[in-house]
């Protein structure tokens, strides 16, 4: 893992101070709410429904035993014992108090976070492949390249007051686990002839505009990584639309102005970016490569797992994935239990996996997209006592990638923008479907659902999606199907008008009731709908 | 009937102004009237409260109730955590925002 030297510890020490003098000016009445407002964004702080949320920056989703506890630390000492991982690999607490931000911040400061460029229109986290060093179809490991990304996006003086909001994700696996190009710069590390580069999709996204990301160039040699990402960001801040907050993402530039247009202007502006020598020089390079050092696995080790505890075989079938390494495997920690809020998890439970990763996984921990937690690196030999310590914490659920793996955003019981409430929905679907063994039956389904047309849930990936709208004042849920995030990127598209709450339970239950009566052999659900089209389904739901 | 409502500026907590000052708790408000505008300018100058707004809401035998349902929440808490509400032993509580 990455860990800071004295440049990335003074500036992140340095804006605690500056935030502690800025709410110690706000309290005191030196700061209207609309000048103080931009600065509590840039660290991370909104106010929401209930009180103000802290949004904490996890890069890449890769964090520390020591970091997990501080984690946990928070959620007990400031906020009221529990903490939300989010679909950007973040965690966010919901009832921070203003007087206690910059104590919250000094803390996060001594395990090396922050909350920096969590808001605002910024560079946001740079987000990743939650198996990163530890999946067998990598090419490279994408961390050392989250971070590079991570450093040169932090405060960069350009891209500080972009049009918009800007997320990037870096993949280096042809498996697609971190809905790459639905970003708006997804980037997959790739070789060819033997050469490390970078292939750029630009402009992709969710929103209120769904977008998958066009190809702008297929090989970036590796040494030019950073001038080619400056080269995309300034030809959208010097394009992008300010004067329409709907139409300034990136993904809209590119669109209007057309993929060739938009990769000729990046291409002329990197040949000038090419003369300015940002990129890092190799040993830089090296000294960032060289945390990301593959752990000291050990070799020999066996490679078999006793499967004679029925449970035990249910979860490991389920949430335990291959690893590059031989007596290895990577834990998945589902945080989606029957009746549980997506993504959410005690303090006592952060705890536990905290203690879990460093007894069993060389002190590592990954968040993911889809709001669970991995294991990267577990000996096979300790899976079963992992689980069991997993059982005892309440972290247990065989459910990864099945339809109660339900991702949701914290709607309209937490979240100031949104129209209709998404936790009640998914918590009453998860109960419909409880049955494990109907759903290790439908197989591989996910349902992902937001509670406004922003799709924080990431709804249009959904391979069943449902938005909550705002109709007449009452909460109402569009349905959609065939949406992925995965390296099948599809929008998903909207079955027609929409249910109530109870509607909307029912209406996914016909599609899943269809999916069993015309699926053929292994089809996943998305493989049935993209075989026999969306009609089929729409029948089923309206009749 | 015309509420106001705003948060605090220490805690963040979901505030009602209640004719006099301000209460955690949406029974307590008191119908603003054409008034609002004038208090919240008020209020928020002396940072009594923060981000304050007028909403409309219904005269109810148990008190006001907000017309929206987002302020209806922001009236009681997470629907879905009650233990977190301000009506943390009643289980019904969640049928008075919906």
């Amino acid at each position: 893992m990455y860990k800071y030297d004295q440049y990335d510890q003074a500036i992140v020490d340095a804006r605690v101070d500056e935030f502690r003098d800025q709410v110690r000016r706000r309290m005191a009445g030196e700061m209207t709410e609309d000048q103080f407002k931009p600065l509590r964004l840039m660290n991370g702080l909104y106010l929401q429904l209930h009180a103000y949320m802290l949004r904490v920056a996890i890069p890449y989703g890769t964090l520390d035993s020591r970091q997990m506890h501080m984690l946990a630390h928070i959620a007990r000492k400031y906020d009221r014992d529990y903490g939300h991982f989010t679909t950007r690999q973040n965690i966010q607490y919901n009832w921070i108090k203003l007087e206690d931000a910059g104590d919250i911040l000094a803390d996060l400061a001594t395990v090396e976070m922050h909350a920096i460029q969590t808001s605002g229109n910024c560079i946001r986290n740079i987000s990743s492949d939650q198996y990163a060093g530890a999946a067998a179809d990598e090419v490279t490991d994408p961390r050392p390249w989250a971070e590079l990304l991570r450093q040169w996006s932090t405060f960069h003086p350009e891209f500080s007051y972009l049009p918009r909001k800007f997320k990037i994700a870096v993949i280096a696996s042809d498996e697609d686990r971190a809905a790459m190009r639905l970003h708006d710069i997804g980037i997959q590390l790739v070789e060819r002839e033997g050469k490390l580069g970078a292939a750029f999709y630009v402009g992709g996204g969710m929103g209120r505009t769904p977008m998958i990301a066009p190809l702008i160039k297929d090989f970036v040699p590796i040494e030019d990584f950073l001038s080619y990402s400056e080269a995309c960001l300034r030809v959208y801040n010097r394009y992008g639309r300010r004067d329409n907050i709907y139409k300034a993402r990136i993904k809209i530039l590119v669109h209007e102005i057309g993929a060739d247009e938009y990769r000729r202007q990046v291409e002329e502006e990197f040949a000038h970016v090419k003369t300015l020598g940002i990129d890092p020089p190799v040993a830089e390079l090296e000294r960032i490569t060289a945390f990301f050092a593959p752990p000291a696995f050990e070799a020999g080790i066996t490679d078999s797992v006793d499967r004679s505890d029925p449970d035990f075989a249910v979860w490991l079938d389920q949430n335990v994935k291959a690893h590059k390494q031989a007596g290895y495997a990577i834990v998945n920690i589902s945080l989606k239990k029957t009746g549980d809020i997506p993504g959410d998890a005690s303090s006592a439970q952060i705890d536990v996996m905290a203690d879990i990763a460093k007894d069993y996984s060389f002190d590592e921990l990954r968040v993911t997209h889809a709001q669970n937690i991995v294991l990267p690196h577990v000996a096979k030999r300790d899976l079963y006592a992992v689980w069991q310590k997993l059982v005892e914490a309440d972290l247990a659920a065989a459910n990864l990638d099945l339809i109660s793996d339900i991702i949701a955003c914290p709607g309209l019981d937490y979240c100031s923008l949104a129209n209709a409430r998404s936790i009640p929905v998914a918590q009453k679907i998860a109960k419909r479907f409880a049955d494990p063994a109907r759903q290790r039956d439908l197989g591989e389904l996910k349902l992902k659902i937001s509670g406004c047309i922003n799709a924080c849930g990431h709804h249009h990936a959904g391979h069943i999606g449902i938005l909550g709208v705002d109709k007449k004042g009452t909460e109402n849920y569009q349905l959609s199907l065939g949406g992925s995030g995965a390296e099948d990127t599809s929008i998903g598209k909207i079955t027609g008008p929409g249910f109530d709450e109870d509607g909307i339970v029912d209406a996914v239950e016909r599609v899943t009731d269809k999916y069993i009566q015309l699926r053929e052999g292994d089809e996943r659900f998305l493989d049935t709908y993209r075989r026999v089209g969306f009609d089929p389904f729409k029948e089923a739901i309206y009749g | 009937m015309k509420l106001l409502t705003g948060n605090d500026l220490a805690s963040g907590a979901v505030t009602w102004w209640t004719g006099s000052g301000w209460s955690l708790h949406v029974e307590d408000a008191a119908d603003v009237g054409d008034q609002g505008d004038s208090i919240l300018a008020t209020e928020e100058a002396a940072r009594r409260v923060n981000a304050p707004y007028i909403i409309d809401a219904v005269a109810t035998p148990q008190g006001p109730r907000p017309a929206h349902i987002k302020d209806r929440v922001r009236a009681l808490g997470p629907t879905v955590r009650l233990d977190l509400t301000l009506k943390p032993a009643d289980p019904a509580a969640g049928n008075w925002v919906i």
